[in-house]
């Protein structure tokens, strides 16, 4: 199998192509023009399999930004371990120079002024480019979607995934695997995937009446490429019905299922699979866990929690591989199978730099028509912003302080939550908010803004649950989103203590006051995985917020103490 | 989250009995321990629990256990009011010492599966399963 020796070099060949893209330091920026489509993309063809793995696109048809998180904090095992690593730690690690293009794309620190010179990433044309540029030197590369497609946009939601259908075809994937496509609803899913031109694949989606695999959902396929027989196991999302509104979807059950999957890794060995790849939604320490315990995949094409890795994380035999999100990367892993086993990997994590790559025409058509009916709608200004918009990390983003700010005025409460999803694009200071980058923010099919009233000690069972689904040291109880972010409410939380004692010390920070458990208090929120939720959609009160403010500026938010990191 | 107030005063009860339960609960399962083992030592070995990690409704978690050479196998959940689940008992000419059923989790707890195997030794597996009020997914 691979030897760590082959790893390094393929750690060292990546270094030597991030060094060689020849931007120092900031002031050389300027000289975007000088980074190239050939130098993004280049790569020594190797090996007698490609595979090109997009994953958590969010919908996001068109070029955007997307800022990755400065806290993403690793328990347990994973304290300290990749992705738990940001910002110049990140680059440090990596051998990555401060202000290359390699520093804007995969960690945060400087983020404006970079993004200022290296512009806009993703957009499904560009995507394409690569899709094809790779396709032209091997035209037998599998191209595997990771999953959560069809949602997060205005125009995923109005068309009820169909524009991501449409353009995601023009791609041709070769499979894909699951999780917020769920949230279209049973039904939904079961139409567009019965009419998918390509595998949709899930291991682990069963039929919850009589817990057996769903027939929708095969676990596996197969495919002969270079002489190779591949087998591509899909993993969805294991906690679908808990993270996402189960009642949406109560046809299915899901779970991370590993003896399941040991047991269809061994049926795939026993066929003859000589390569075998798991295109998995289960989250990065997830798949870290899982590959430890199941053996015979050589390779885990990981979702769900959008890190992007420059290189893949090693376990036993297993390469795993982070492509990030919000079509802001292609990852393309050439390997070498030979006598039935894989011999070695050559592994790239393309960024996809907008005005670098140019967008391929006959996929740009395509967005553009399934945009066109929509396209005054989603380009109003709503209001500008001062502040930079963002929202990856553990605890809070500007985004979610604008939202749960706009809750608590719009909706006259003490207290918001706003879920700690890892979706939604960012803005820059000076840009103009329009309602599409309202809906980038805020799209989904469950999206009321409730208001109700809470106990003081309801509150902190809220915050402790959460909490434990990022921080518990074992990854298989872990969700793979972030802490619910709060508005109006400040707290400390030890993420080192069991479930119940992490979060102390809240406080009501309009009076100052501490918490009291049998107090009653007005909270608004919205993604309420419950059935009957009322309220009017999240995007009309963030979106009257923004009018009324005309132009908005976030604080830097103090209210959350964080200690154990 | 489920956060429509009626499942909040739900949630929320819930949580305190929960908090209330295990030291009750626990002495119980005990007892029932004691009582199918007759105080001999449990070891590991050959007993296999599957149980999900996170369930996705606590009223109905579906779990199995097997054994190639269990006689019986006892199933508690020593966070429920009433721990004791079930009692498989499986004869020399079973087919396969296995089963598999749904039971109720009054909140995050332990399940055991100790099996009596055919030579009059015990051994026990254990599993965790989380009750969550989920929401928030990435």
């Amino acid at each position: 199998m691979i030897s760590r020796r082959d790893f390094l070099q393929t750690s060292m060949a990546a270094t030597a192509l991030l060094g060689a893209s020849g931007f120092g330091k900031w002031g050389r920026i300027a000289a975007q023009q000088a980074l190239t489509q050939d130098q993004l993309l280049q790569f020594d063809s190797f090996g007698n399999v490609c595979l090109m793995h997009i994953t958590d696109i969010h919908a996001q048809l068109k070029p955007i930004y997307f800022r990755e998180p400065s806290i993403n904090i690793g328990v347990g095992a994973n304290k300290g371990a990749v992705p738990h690593i940001t910002g110049a730690e990140f680059r440090k690690m990596y051998g990555i120079d401060d202000g290359s293009y390699a520093h804007y794309a995969l960690s945060s620190g400087d983020f404006e002024a970079l993004a200022r010179g290296y512009g806009r990433v993703g957009g499904l044309d560009r995507v394409a480019t690569v899709i094809n540029q790779i396709r032209s030197e091997r035209p037998d590369a599998l191209l595997l979607d990771g999953g959560d497609t069809w949602h997060g946009s205005y125009t995923c939601y109005h068309t009820q995934g169909q524009d991501m259908v449409d353009v995601m075809n023009t791609l041709k994937p070769d499979a894909m695997t699951f999780h917020w496509e769920f949230t279209l609803g049973s039904d939904r899913v079961n139409e567009i995937v019965e009419g998918l031109p390509f595998a949709a694949l899930g291991q682990n989606i069963f039929d919850a009446e009589w817990d057996e695999p769903a027939e929708l959902f095969p676990p596996y396929k197969f495919f002969e490429r270079g002489g190779v027989k591949i087998a591509v196991i899909g993993q969805a999302f294991p906690y679908m019905p808990i993270a996402n509104p189960g009642w949406m979807f109560p046809e299915y059950a899901f779970g991370i299922r590993d003896e399941h999957m040991q047991e269809i890794v061994d049926q795939v060995r026993a066929k003859g699979a000589e390569l075998v790849v798991c295109l998995s939604h289960n989250g990065f320490d997830v798949d870290k866990k899982m590959a430890g315990i199941v053996s015979g995949i050589d390779v885990i094409l990981s979702g769900h929690t959008h890190d992007a890795l420059p290189e893949p994380v090693l376990v036993g035999d297993t390469i795993i591989v982070a492509s990030g999100s919000n079509g802001k990367f292609v990852s393309r892993v050439d390997l070498d199978v030979r006598d039935g086993r894989m011999m070695g990997f050559r592994h790239k994590l393309i960024p996809v730099l907008s005005d670098v790559i140019a967008p391929d025409p006959d996929v740009a058509a395509v967005i553009d028509s399934v945009r066109a009916p929509y396209e005054e709608t989603l380009a109003e200004v709503i209001g500008q912003t001062d502040s930079l918009l963002y929202r990856r990390g553990n605890f809070n983003g500007t985004w979610d302080d604008l939202i749960c700010d706009a809750l608590i005025s719009e909706r006259d409460a003490d207290i918001a939550l706003s879920p700690g999803v890892r979706w939604g694009p960012s803005l820059l200071p000076g840009q103009d908010i329009t309602r599409e980058d309202i809906w980038n923010v805020t799209s989904m099919s469950y999206g009321a803004a409730y208001r109700t009233e809470m106990t003081g000690e309801f509150l902190h069972v809220v915050l402790e649950d959460v909490a434990d689904n990022l921080f518990n040291p074992d990854p298989y109880y872990q969700q793979g989103g972030d802490m619910v972010r709060t508005g109006g409410l400040g707290y400390r939380i030890d993420i080192t203590q069991p479930q119940g004692s992490r979060i102390t010390d809240m406080v009501l920070l309009k009076t100052g006051e501490k918490i009291d458990p049998a107090r009653i208090y007005q909270v608004a929120g919205w993604a309420s995985v419950n059935e009957g939720t009322q309220g009017p959609p999240i995007w009309d009160v963030v979106e009257s917020h923004i009018r009324k403010q005309g132009r908005v500026s976030v604080a830097p938010n103090t209210s959350v103490e964080v200690v154990g990191a | 989250m489920e956060l429509t107030r009626r499942n909040a005063i739900l949630m929320g009860s819930g949580a305190i009995l929960a908090a209330g339960l295990p030291l009750r609960a626990w002495a119980v399962g005990e007892e029932a321990i004691a009582a199918f083992t007759g105080g001999a030592p449990v070891g590991e070995g050959d007993i296999t629990l599957t149980a999900p990690e996170i369930a996705e409704n606590g009223n109905t978690v579906p779990i199995e256990v097997s054994s190639g050479s269990a006689s019986e196998i006892m199933v508690l959940a020593l966070g429920n009011p009433t721990p004791s689940v079930a009692t498989f008992k499986f004869g020399k000419l079973a087919g396969s010492r296995a089963a598999s059923t749904r039971i109720r989790l009054a909140g995050t707890q332990d399940v055991v599966a100790i099996a009596k195997l055919e030579d009059g030794s015990f051994v026990q597996a254990k599993a965790t399963v989380k009750v969550t009020i989920g929401g928030c997914g990435g």
